[in-house]
């Protein structure tokens, strides 16, 4: 019961931060700020999400496996929103 | 009705709204995206229906590569930008009858449909595998899946043969300038070790849980290629015979084992004692081929003189 508050309680949140990085991606002006959109749902929104589920893991491999899930999802999108980023960038001022 | 009929009946709207949006899309480009969003959909669908291996091989092969093959396949499409494929009445036609006949003949199998189930539950235990969908895939219907690989290595075949005499024998795609230090070359270095294991470990549970060798496959050639575009690899030349080797050794080890088993009674009859041992080595090593061929189908043709 309490695990299913904990669960109900954070997987909300996590979709309050989709939902935010959503209408940010559609209603922002330029590709540098819906990328800051798009990844602040990935990072806390997912890891939010992640840890609802963990509350209801059966066991510590699961929770390993979830976070391990989280981790490369975060690796991913700061890495192409890097890539992304610096694409969008005109060619004079690319680092 | 409950939730998750609820859940089923938006996930089904929201297929047929992305299936339409591929179809109907402004341009290719756009087409493609939708198509990506289409198979991770269908791949929801897949685990609702309980279908956890069919759901891994869609996101992995018809939501992931595919749509990486058809990326690169519409860029070099995309003459004038934003412009849209020209309408086609006869394709039109064909894809909407092959599409009614499919569904006429799911809407007219006999119900309730008691398929093929029971059957496979029965033979189980002699199959070699107690996941019942490696033991349909690799042992009840092991010519499908040999078919299917040799499909895959022909597929290849095709590609490469499209290459100008001055590149052939050479390496595939082109040289990658990528900063080592920068972020997709320190990233190049992150992930492959990662994914190598967990593409192996998808093999390897395949036999007792979901998982196999085109699921596996397919995450180690999603590495491969990720260490081939930051730099950290150059993909092999089309001439080396180690290279060819390992794109024939799957469906050759899959084919040895099948006439081996004539010994136990007909081509591709495994015998039962042995069954769980060649399964698992012909999934390895069937992997391994199926992963380096993905890869080199999305980096294409030989560009480079040998």
């Amino acid at each position: 019961m309490i695990a299913d508050v904990i669960t109900v309680t954070l997987i909300s949140i996590g979709l309050f931060f989709f939902i935010a990085g959503t209408a940010g991606f559609i209603r922002f002006p330029d590709v540098h700020s819906r990328l800051h959109a798009l990844t602040k749902a990935d990072n806390l929104g997912l890891g939010f999400v992640v840890l609802g589920v963990v509350a209801q893991a059966d066991s510590g491999w699961s929770v390993l496996k979830l976070l391990l899930v989280w981790l490369l999802a975060l690796t991913a999108a700061a890495t192409t929103a890097q890539l992304i980023a610096r694409f969008a960038l005109p060619p004079g001022e690319r680092p | 009705m409950t939730l998750g009929d609820a859940f089923d009946i938006l996930l089904c709207l929201l297929i047929l709204t992305a299936a339409a949006g591929v179809i109907g899309g402004r341009d290719l480009f756009g087409s493609v995206a939708l198509f990506i969003v289409y198979g991770l959909l269908l791949t929801i669908a897949w685990v609702r229906l309980g279908a956890v291996d069919v759901a891994l091989a869609e996101g992995a092969i018809g939501a992931g590569l595919t749509g990486v093959l058809l990326l690169g396949a519409a860029a070099k499409m995309d003459d004038g930008a934003g412009q849209r494929p020209s309408f086609r009445p006869g394709a039109l036609l064909l894809c909407a009858g092959v599409a009614g006949g499919l569904g006429w003949a799911v809407v007219s199998l006999a119900q309730p449909a008691a398929g093929l189930i029971p059957l496979v539950r029965e033979n189980l235990p002699v199959a070699g595998a107690d996941n019942p969908v490696t033991a349909v895939l690799l042992n009840f219907r092991g010519w499908d899946t040999l078919m299917e690989a040799a499909v895959l290595l022909i597929a290849l075949v095709g590609v490469w043969a499209l290459s100008p005499e001055d590149s052939w024998g050479g390496r595939s795609g082109l040289t990658q300038r990528v900063r080592v230090d920068g972020v997709l070359g320190t990233f190049g270095r992150f992930l492959p070790p990662i994914g190598f294991v967990v593409g192996v470990y998808l093999v390897w549970v395949g036999t007792s849980a979901p998982g196999g060798a085109f699921q596996g496959g397919t995450v180690v050639a999603a590495v491969w290629l990720l260490a081939i575009m930051a730099g950290v690899v150059e993909p092999p030349p089309v001439a080396s015979i180690r290279l060819r080797l390992l794109l024939m050794a799957g469906p050759a080890v899959f084919l040895a084992t099948g006439i081996w088993g004539f010994a136990a009674g007909a081509f591709m009859a495994f015998d039962p004692a042995y069954a769980k041992p060649l399964i698992l080595a012909v999934e390895l090593v069937l992997a391994l081929s199926i992963a380096a061929t993905l890869a080199l189908l999305v980096i294409g043709r030989p560009r480079r003189p040998q």
